[in-house]
């Protein structure tokens, strides 16, 4: 297909999706109001129509919105691919998510009849109402959680993608200039050291960041004044990829929530505010197990934390309303994985209705909270926090739990990750693998969470500034890397598994950006 | 009056043309492909082919069209299976008693994975069109793929689902009769007693019909919401299949 017809077909599916949208209907209804203005003029009331919207402001939001639609739009396709090639174009791949959702709804079928809990229930009046009296402090009255378990935890998903092969690929040399010491063996393509400094060229030695020029001990007139005065300038303008590509060296902490939000387009409607009650309502209804997993997951991991404990409430609102909402089961479009299904009787009785469960698709797993957890730093509002929440998990965070042949896909990250250990640290990589402490082992669950919990808020939210800058997960990876690199000189002396854990067991103190840096550009090729 | 006439005229700056869907290449409603028989790729070795201690990294794949029926070739379409280059040749017999077939290339080395080593474009839909192509493939006797895969990756490589799209020539535009467009309109002025005026009548049908209209291009692709079905979300167990 040539670009134009091309870029026709992308035209045609924004103005698709766009149509109907809340914005458009109120573009249409400011277009209707500024008629009576006398600046109009019949002759040129296309032009006069459109010069009005640009400067009230709505050319800009329909831009914002036009740009996250190219954001999560699937690349233009052969017309006789299927859906399931779209979603994962890899066969093996698709068999290999098949299989493993497979074992986690036959995991929960087995909690629930464990349990005799069921999926699903409608609470009674009584309990409704006593649910939303408590709406705001729903962490100090919670069920019985000692017999839920979490459905999985990472170190169960890493053995699954650890056994992914692909059938076609001839793996019979064990040693060549080839041959892969890490444990994911499949051979995705994955960039190297040269090519991340081409893409990531604003992490340049030469270019402030925020994260390392914005120390103490630096005068703010040489970088920091002047990048948080255009940082203030992006937020006036309200331009979504303006405020994406300022992302990229850092975002400062007093505009960090205003630029996050112009960069996800979620601008907290009315009709967000709307939406998010629906969900509410949706939760006080009804009652799923998934509520328990929720439940059990705050409890271990965010309620641990020194940092996130505070925001158990926030926690348990925002993912509760999660797993009610509906409009997150359109990323499906574009993740490998498939949402499950059940049936449930019809009007008649005879027939049977088939639904999503949860309502959203997504069983949550050991340490899911931790998606949501540093946001609460940002955002006060409910249903601000959830917006943001939920367009964040539906661009990125669902890549580092399905598995997909994505260059964001935890698989890409976990091989990028091996390489460059292996490329650029191969003592370090064959002395751990020798003792038996695989570096992926150690460093998988920091991935799997964006080190959500592992490292302090301020160093998180600045490596999440760069994920939505650069808009993608690869920074994940390479950070993983660079840790292992600093921390080199003790993992060398280490023994066994155990106390290589022990060394990366801390990364409290890690500054990340000196660390990419480092690792990026002044690594020796 | 004025009114709808600029209700009417915000209703014509919204509405998009109905003609956005750009028809896609290829596989449309009503071409179909032609029949032709594949022959089983043949890989080729240097030198003895008892000892194949290596893979081939080159495949031949042979595929012949209906005898005494030569094509006019729109669009080649396939399934890659970790190929990394297809080059296609044509045999091309032109229409003439006696004129000899003669075989050349229409496309050298296209590339189908970005790198033979790794798995991006590895299993994709992909096609072949006649503007991409160095020569008219018209009156094709028998197409000719020649696969390449030079590492030493992959057990095996091929070309699933090869189908191949004649070239039909569009239908010429039928003409309108002249004496269609000789009609003339007669402004008759009926009798009316009691009956509403017809210039007002007809022109809020046609306001109407633009809401209609506008009701109908904005079927929006947004969902309700509801995940219960008429309240009900009772759920035992979860599908397996």
């Amino acid at each position: 297909m040539d670009e134009g017809s091309e870029l026709s077909l992308t035209i045609a599916h924004i103005v698709q999706r766009l149509k109907g949208s809340h914005l458009h209907s109120q573009i249409e209804r400011r277009a209707k109001e500024c008629l009576h203005q006398p600046d109009i003029k019949l002759d040129s009331l296309k032009e006069d129509v459109r010069s009005f919207l640009k400067t009230s402001g709505w050319e800009r939001q329909l831009q914002n919105a036009v740009y996250r639609e190219l954001q999560v739009q699937l690349p233009p396709s052969h017309p006789a691919a299927p859906p399931e090639h779209l979603k994962e174009p890899l066969a093996y791949m698709r068999a290999a998510q098949a299989g493993w959702e497979k074992r986690v709804l036959k995991s929960l079928n087995s909690m629930s009849t464990e349990l005799g809990v069921p999926l699903a229930r409608m609470r009674p009046a009584a309990e409704q109402k006593e649910l939303a009296n408590k709406w705001n402090e729903m962490g100090t009255d919670e069920p019985d959680l000692t017999s839920v378990r979490p459905v999985y935890a990472p170190k169960d998903f890493l053995e699954v993608l650890v056994s992914l092969r692909n059938p076609n690929h001839d793996s019979s040399e064990d040693v060549s200039v080839r041959s892969h010491w890490g444990l994911i063996q499949v051979p995705l393509n994955v960039r190297d050291i040269p090519q991340l400094r081409r893409v990531y060229s604003e992490l340049n030695l030469t270019s402030g960041q925020l994260g390392i020029d914005d120390h103490a001990h630096i005068h703010p007139d040489l970088f920091e004044n002047e990048y948080v005065q255009i940082g203030k300038k992006v937020v006036m303008e309200q331009d979504s990829a303006a405020a994406q590509q300022y992302s990229r060296q850092g975002c400062s902490t007093g505009l960090r929530a205003d630029l996050w939000a112009l960069i996800l387009n979620s601008n907290n409607q009315p009709q967000d505010v709307m939406h998010y009650e629906q969900l509410t309502a949706g939760v006080i209804q009804h009652d799923l197990l998934v509520d328990n997993l929720i439940y059990k997951d705050v409890k271990l991991t965010a309620s641990n934390d020194d940092y996130y404990f505070v925001f158990e409430d926030f926690l348990y609102q925002v993912l509760l309303c999660f797993s009610r909402d509906t409009a997150v089961l359109e990323h499906f479009r574009y993740n490998s994985a498939t949402p499950p299904r059940s049936f449930i009787q019809g009007k008649g009785g005879e027939e049977e209705c088939a639904v999503v469960y949860p309502p959203n698709g997504v069983i949550p797993f050991h340490g899911f909270s931790m998606y949501v957890a540093p946001l609460c730093f940002l955002y006060n509002e409910p249903s601000k926090l959830y917006s943001v929440f939920r367009e964040i998990y539906i661009r990125y965070f669902f890549r580092l739990h399905s598995i997909s042949s994505s260059p964001s896909g935890i698989v890409s990250l976990c091989l990028q990750f091996e390489r460059l250990l292996q490329t650029h640290l191969p003592q370090l990589f064959y002395h751990l693998r020798q003792i038996g402490a695989q570096p992926l082992r150690i460093a998988f669950k920091w991935m799997v969470r964006a080190f959500s919990g592992y490292l302090s808020t301020d160093q998180l939210l600045l490596l999440w500034d760069r994920i939505l800058g650069y808009d993608s997960l690869e920074v994940v990876a390479v950070l993983a890397a660079a840790v292992f690199a600093f921390r080199a000189e003790n993992l060398m002396e280490v023994t066994s598994l155990g106390s290589a854990e022990a060394v990366l067991a801390d990364l409290s103190t890690l500054k990340v950006m000196p660390l990419i840096q480092i690792f990026l550009f002044a690594t020796a090729i | 009056m004025s009114v709808y006439a600029t209700s009417s005229a915000s209703v014509l700056l919204f509405s998009s043309p109905s003609t956005q869907r750009k028809k896609m290449s290829g596989s449309s409603d009503d071409i179909k492909p032609v029949s032709c028989t594949i022959k089983p790729p043949v890989h080729l070795q240097i030198g003895d082919t008892k000892a194949d201690a290596a893979h081939s990294g080159v495949c031949v794949v042979d595929v012949t069209l209906p005898f005494g029926k030569p094509v006019n070739i729109k669009e080649i379409t396939f399934k890659n299976y970790y190929t990394a280059y297809v080059t296609v040749r044509l045999l091309r017999r032109s229409p003439g008693q006696e004129a000899p077939a003669k075989w050349c290339t229409a496309l050298r080395d296209l590339p189908l994975m970005d790198n033979p080593h790794t798995e991006g474009g590895s299993q994709d839909y992909c096609s072949v069109h006649r503007a991409q192509m160095q020569v008219e493939p018209d009156h094709v006797v028998s197409v000719r793929l020649i696969l390449r895969q030079p590492s030493s990756a992959w057990l095996t490589f091929s070309l699933e689902d090869i189908n191949i799209f004649p070239h039909v020539e569009p239908n010429p535009e039928k003409e309108v009769s002249d004496w269609l467009s000789d009609l003339t309109l007669v402004d008759q002025h009926p009798d009316l007693e009691g009956l509403p005026d017809p210039q007002t009548v007809s022109s809020s049908i046609q306001q109407m019909w633009a809401l209609t209209e506008v009701m109908q291009t904005n079927q929006t692709t947004a969902s309700i919401g509801r995940y219960d079905v008429d309240g009900c979300y009772d759920i035992k167990l979860l599908s397996l299949t």
